[in-house]
């Protein structure tokens, strides 16, 4: 006899899928939008699963039927699988059509439109980016590239949800070299003097910093840098920097943290 | 099959050309058959350290340009016959270098040489890049001071970022240390950084320290490369640099300012 384990298995995982986020009620125009990006990428958006994004419309009250919404992107072979930021009359709709609802917790859509603009990891332009690897897995997939290309046209934005990736480095970041990550940033390795480390969330460097770490480039205020020996040449979080001059004899080569409190940068021993 | 070995090091000065010459010529003595070629176009002096400039009638450009074949412009040293040496034009520049022309001079040496040692110009220009883009081992050549070092590092970059090895995602260039023009005296009285000092910056495999000699002047105007001169401490030093190179388990010396063995030998400076 078989037991249950062999039959069948749960497990959890993570999917990417683009978010059909809709600023207008207007179906005509959706499917008018939705054909000529299919166009310019059909392999992309071939039989491509979507999860539909209405907070747009229910922000702007705008009235519209997920029915219909949804029959008509089935219609030009889309698979839409999920409905999110709806209201209770649309979820029941989606539900009557075997589409999932979420409750649309509070993402912040632009935030993630603008870590797929930063997908890619940016360097200078000698492209000395030392063996740098994404813990999420491949670095450049098609679907983020083809998405790039549509991302900025107005109607209506079709971005894929994805993670915002950790950026591992192990070899050692040289004199001149300059790594952009576009989340948070783990070096393993030295950071030498002349170098440039920059990322939009935290950074950890888990040996000596002699270079130049730049954390929330993007603005993140909440942003960190951590790391074993601090010999840097300048700290910057969200554009508040300190260079080496500045920064008090009692940190130097220690293991500290660096953080934004009320617009001061605050170095920390690292007990 | 053949290790292409640069000699590099973003500074100038440093000894680049005397290292070259000094571990061509000891690769070739250990019974290796090995080329060494010149890359600083247009500022020829390899050939000038190796004593064999009034032989030079076709050089690398020409080579590349299949003007002259390889073995026309190979000059066979003087001082050993497992040794050859590929000038650089005097005439012409860096542009001269094409990544492809380097490629297939250093595939035609590789068929025949075990070592091909690249004399890499100053710099971090086309001229040091090409010499360094088919390496396997880098041999990394510091000067006991700060600019140096940071130098050495970008170029320990380049080698991590632009190098064939890095491009194809292979196995990283080799890299090692060679610390010449080192004066433990200087070292001594804090005018000079220590070897510690940087090796805290580099964190490489040393290969060697080249104690600060006159010796190599000499040699170098002579025309023979130092480490031929066994009464040297610096010649010495590179048959040490060269024999750990070749997997000889040797300890370091001429780092301490000990009135060691060699100075009760030779009395005083060398």
């Amino acid at each position: 006899m078989l037991n249950s384990s062999s039959v069948l298995e749960f497990k959890s995982t993570t999917f990417f899928t683009p978010i059909l986020i809709l600023n207008t009620n207007d179906i005509a125009a959706i499917e008018q939008t939705l054909q000529e990006k299919i166009s310019m990428a059909p392999d992309f958006f071939k039989h491509s699963p979507l999860v539909i994004d209405v907070r747009e419309l229910n922000k702007s009250e705008l009235d519209f039927n997920v029915t219909e919404i949804v029959e008509t992107l089935r219609r030009i072979g889309l698979f839409p699988i999920g409905l999110r930021g709806g209201t209770e009359q649309q979820n029941s709709q989606a539900q009557k059509l075997s589409i999932p609802v979420d409750a649309g917790r509070d993402h912040d859509a632009g935030a993630l439109a603008q870590h797929d603009r930063r997908a890619a990891v940016a360097t200078d332009a000698g492209n000395e980016n030392p063996t740098a690897e994404s813990m999420n897995g491949e670095d450049k997939n098609p679907k983020a590239t083809a998405t790039s290309a549509t991302a900025d046209l107005p109607v209506q934005s079709v971005a894929p949800v994805q993670p915002v990736r950790t950026m591992l480095v192990t070899q050692p970041v040289r004199s001149g070299q300059r790594i952009y990550a576009p989340g948070d940033l783990v070096v393993m390795s030295q950071v030498s003097a002349g170098a440039e480390i920059m990322a939009e969330g935290n950074i950890h460097v888990y040996n000596t910093l002699r270079g130049r770490a730049l954390a929330g480039v993007q603005g993140n205020t909440s942003a960190r840098i951590f790391c074993l020996d601090l010999q840097a040449e300048l700290v910057s979080i969200a554009g508040d920097y300190k260079t080496s001059e500045h920064i008090t004899k009692t940190t130097q080569k220690k293991p500290v943290q660096i953080y934004l409190q009320d617009h001061a940068l605050i170095i920390n021993e690292i007990a | 099959m053949a290790r292409i070995i640069v000699v590099t090091s973003g500074k100038g000065g440093v000894g680049k050309t005397t290292t070259s010459a000094a571990i061509a010529m000891g690769l070739a003595k250990k019974g290796h058959k090995t080329a060494v070629i010149d890359f600083d176009v247009g500022l020829r002096n390899l050939d000038l350290i190796m004593g064999c400039e009034r032989r030079v009638v076709y050089d690398f450009i020409n080579v590349i340009n299949g003007e002259a074949s390889l073995n026309q412009a190979l000059i066979r040293d003087k001082n050993c016959n497992q040794l050859f040496i590929l000038p650089a034009s005097q005439t012409r520049d860096k542009d001269a270098l094409t990544l492809e022309g380097v490629g297939r001079v250093l595939e035609e040496l590789a068929k025949e040489f075990k070592y091909i040692v690249c004399d890499s110009p100053a710099g971090i220009e086309k001229g040091a890049n090409l010499a360094l883009y088919y390496a396997d081992d880098a041999f990394v050549v510091t000067n006991p001071e700060v600019s140096s070092v940071r130098d050495s590092d970008r170029m320990l970059g380049i080698l991590a970022s632009k190098s064939r090895r890095a491009e194809r995602n292979e196995e990283p260039v080799r890299e090692y240390l060679l610390l010449t023009r080192y004066d433990p005296n200087r070292v001594k009285s804090g005018e000079m950084l220590g070897l510690d000092d940087v090796q805290d910056i580099l964190s490489l495999q040393l290969l060697g320290i080249i104690p600060e000699s006159k010796s190599v002047l000499t040699a170098s105007n002579a025309g023979i490369p130092v480490i031929l001169d066994d009464k040297s401490e610096a010649g010495l030093a590179y048959q040490d640099v060269v024999a750990r190179y070749l997997g000889e388990d040797r300890p370091h010396r001429f780092i301490d300012d000990k009135k060691g063995f060699f100075r009760k030998l030779f009395g005083g400076r060398l």
